[in-house]
């Protein structure tokens, strides 16, 4: 299946900012972010079409995944 | 030495120093210029009149060593919501202040006559000059004459001209270690100064310094208090893309008011955001890095150059860039970073001037997406005092109303900030309930239902918002009356060192055994006396309300509306 995959701030050095996958059924996130080379607890906050999800979300043909560092402001 | 009150009467232009009240000795920041405007100012008064009173004082821990304690707390009446009033920003002017063991400045009354002041405040007390050379002059302008007629380590508060000429949106602007500018933004209490004939004010601490009760205790609470600060990824981030890194996540989560909170996404985000900001201040040679007072060890700030390398602004903010940027419609960072330092110099409030030229686009005043026209409004309208320039400097709830446009965010006509509260449910309890109108960093509930910073919240979800406003609404009281940047609070909410050791600083500073509960009771009674005050003034539980669109137009891509019953909205005060 094809999912989006949008990645924030430093997780984009050496990597990319927004990059089609094509990932076999009933991948998980947290795969996805292994995949990528991403630290699981650097990673702050995660969203499949706009709304929060777990490591543990099993991904959807087409989703759009956000994957963020910890960040903050305000 | 011993910590005074000093008071300035405009009416006869006298001045006093007065022995600190019993009631104010343990109280700073915020808590001390909230209770002296409910204890001196007539909830009734005209906020530019001569009964307004504005207070200045730094917080509990400003002037020490204390990592972070560099804020200086404003108050008065607002002129633009009618509420009580603090606004509090970093610069030099909190540690100064300490240092000369000024508690509190409390300003009242008016002077007749076309005259403009100037105050200087030193140890021995405050001083009134008559100031003609800089009046009608920028912000920029004041802060490099009095670098010159003074020296350029002093202290400086002062107001441009938004502020002279008494717009709602006026602020008060701080200078900083470098002689660039942070601002007590929101409320107008620029026009309260220029309502008193003041035009700046420059401190000088002539070597004075905070006396503290316990050094050792005090030394060592600080160790953990600033690794717990340094330790937390959040102000890891802040240092590298500044509070901008907000536009990407908060367009993602679709709760970025867009096109005059018409959307909750912005086509340009990308283009706008801290991300691109970082990389755009390195290739020129700026600084993603800058502190805004000394002391501070996050360093959210930054120097952002134009094209040629030159310095264009500082303290480039997520609200800014997202009020002139998304709200307007604007997806080009040069331009908003021209906007911002107008507005710097001028001395506005960029989420107010910014939210009501959004207000005002929509009403057909200009386009939206028109930055050059934006940008022409404020130096040839606002800057000069026309009627045009007028109407913008007096808020979005006012343009709103000539324009004859229902879609106008404001609470308690101040201008809502940038997070819709239809996509993310919390913080509009917060706007709704705030003392002060909306204003998000009364009670930032985006913690917790967008960055999961101190536990998770679904934002479109109404369980548990009340509390978790309430909660982190009586916090930040309390941390705002220690002199303490907000941004601390990440780390308090995630880290069971960090508040512990910032009670053990306040307690080696004075001397004192103040508790957990304590600070929590302090933060419980900062809230009931301005909501006295407001009650006082006229406002009911009906004021803390959203306004009627958010209700009735479902905003994409969520397609979500603010659906709290006054009712549930009403239990916020059950404390």
């Amino acid at each position: 299946m094809q999912v989006q995959v949008k990645l924030f701030a430093f997780f984009r050095e050496g990597r990319f900012k927004e990059e089609g996958r094509e990932l076999a059924d009933n991948t998980m996130v947290g795969q996805v972010v292994d995949d990528l080379g991403i630290d699981r607890e650097e990673v702050g906050v995660l969203m499949i079409n706009s709304r929060h999800c777990q490591f543990e979300t099993v991904l959807q043909q087409n989703d759009i995944l956000a994957i963020f560092p910890v960040i903050g402001g305000g | 030495m011993p910590e005074k009150i000093f008071r300035v009467n405009m009416t006869d232009l006298s001045t006093s120093i007065e022995a600190v009240p019993d009631n104010w000795s343990g109280l700073g920041g915020r808590g001390l210029t909230s209770t002296i405007v409910a204890a001196e100012v007539p909830p009734t008064c005209h906020p530019l009149g001569p009964n307004n009173k504005l207070i200045f004082a730094p917080g509990l821990l400003s002037g020490t060593a204390a990592a972070n304690s560099g804020r200086i707390s404003c108050g008065a009446k607002s002129p633009l919501t009618g509420t009580i009033k603090e606004a509090n920003a970093g610069g030099t002017s909190a540690q100064i202040m300490a240092k000369m063991g000024c508690k509190a400045l409390i300003i009242e009354g008016q002077p007749q006559g076309d005259s403009w002041y100037s105050l200087r405040l030193t140890p021995e007390g405050a001083s009134i000059e008559k100031e003609e050379k800089l009046i009608g002059k920028g912000n920029f302008a004041v802060v490099e004459a009095i670098g010159q007629r003074l020296s350029e380590s002093v202290g400086l508060m002062s107001i441009g001209q938004a502020g002279e000429m008494q717009m709602a949106a006026a602020n008060i602007s701080v200078k900083d270690p470098d002689g660039h500018l942070r601002s007590c933004g929101r409320g107008g209490l620029g026009a309260v100064m220029g309502s008193k004939k003041i035009k700046f004010i420059s401190l000088d601490a002539a070597g004075g310094k905070v006396e503290i009760a316990d050094m050792e205790k005090f030394r060592a609470a600080n160790k953990t208090f600033a690794k717990a600060l340094v330790d937390h990824p959040v102000s890891q981030a802040l240092g590298t893309y500044g509070t901008n890194v907000l536009v990407n996540i908060i367009n993602e989560a679709g709760g970025l008011p867009t096109r005059n909170f018409s959307k909750g996404q912005f086509d340009g985000h990308e283009q706008i955001s801290g991300e691109t900001m970082h990389d755009l201040i390195v290739e020129r040679g700026g600084k993603p890095k800058h502190n805004c007072h000394k002391g501070c060890v996050i360093n959210c700030s930054q120097i952002y150059n134009d094209s040629a390398g030159n310095f264009k602004t500082s303290g480039f903010e997520y609200e800014s860039i997202w009020a002139m940027g998304a709200d307007c419609a604007v997806d080009n960072l040069d331009k908003i970073a021209e906007m911002d330092h107008i507005l710097d110099d001028i001395g506005m409030d960029s989420i107010e001037t910014a939210v009501t030229f959004g207000v005002a686009m929509e009403g057909g005043m200009l386009k939206f997406g028109d930055s050059d026209e934006m940008i022409r409004i404020l130096k040839d309208e606002v800057a000069q005092g026309t009627p045009l320039g007028r109407i913008i400097g007096s808020g979005a709830g006012n343009v709103g109303k000539i324009y004859g446009v229902t879609r106008v965010p404001v609470v308690k006509n101040q201008a809502i900030p940038a997070y819709d509260p239809r996509a993310i449910k919390g913080i509009g309890i917060t706007y709704a309930t705030s003392t002060q109108g909306a204003d998000h960093t009364m009670g930032y509930t985006i913690a917790t239902e967008i960055l999961s910073v101190g536990g998770k919240a679904d934002p479109l979800s109404k369980e548990g918002q009340v509390e978790l406003s309430r909660n982190l609404q009586i916090a930040t009281a309390a941390i705002d009356s220690t002199g303490m940047c907000l941004f601390i609070a990440f780390a308090a909410l995630d880290n069971a060192t960090c508040l512990p050791a910032l009670i053990d600083m306040i307690n080696a500073r004075f001397g004192i055994n103040l508790t957990g509960a304590d600070v929590t009771n302090l933060g419980m009674n900062i809230l009931k006396t301005e909501h006295n005050f407001n009650l006082a003034a006229g406002f009911t539980n009906k004021d803390d309300r959203l306004p009627e669109f958010f209700a009735l137009e479902p905003i994409p891509p969520h397609n979500a509306v603010w659906d709290f019953s006054g009712e549930e909205i009403d239990t916020f005060w059950n404390f």
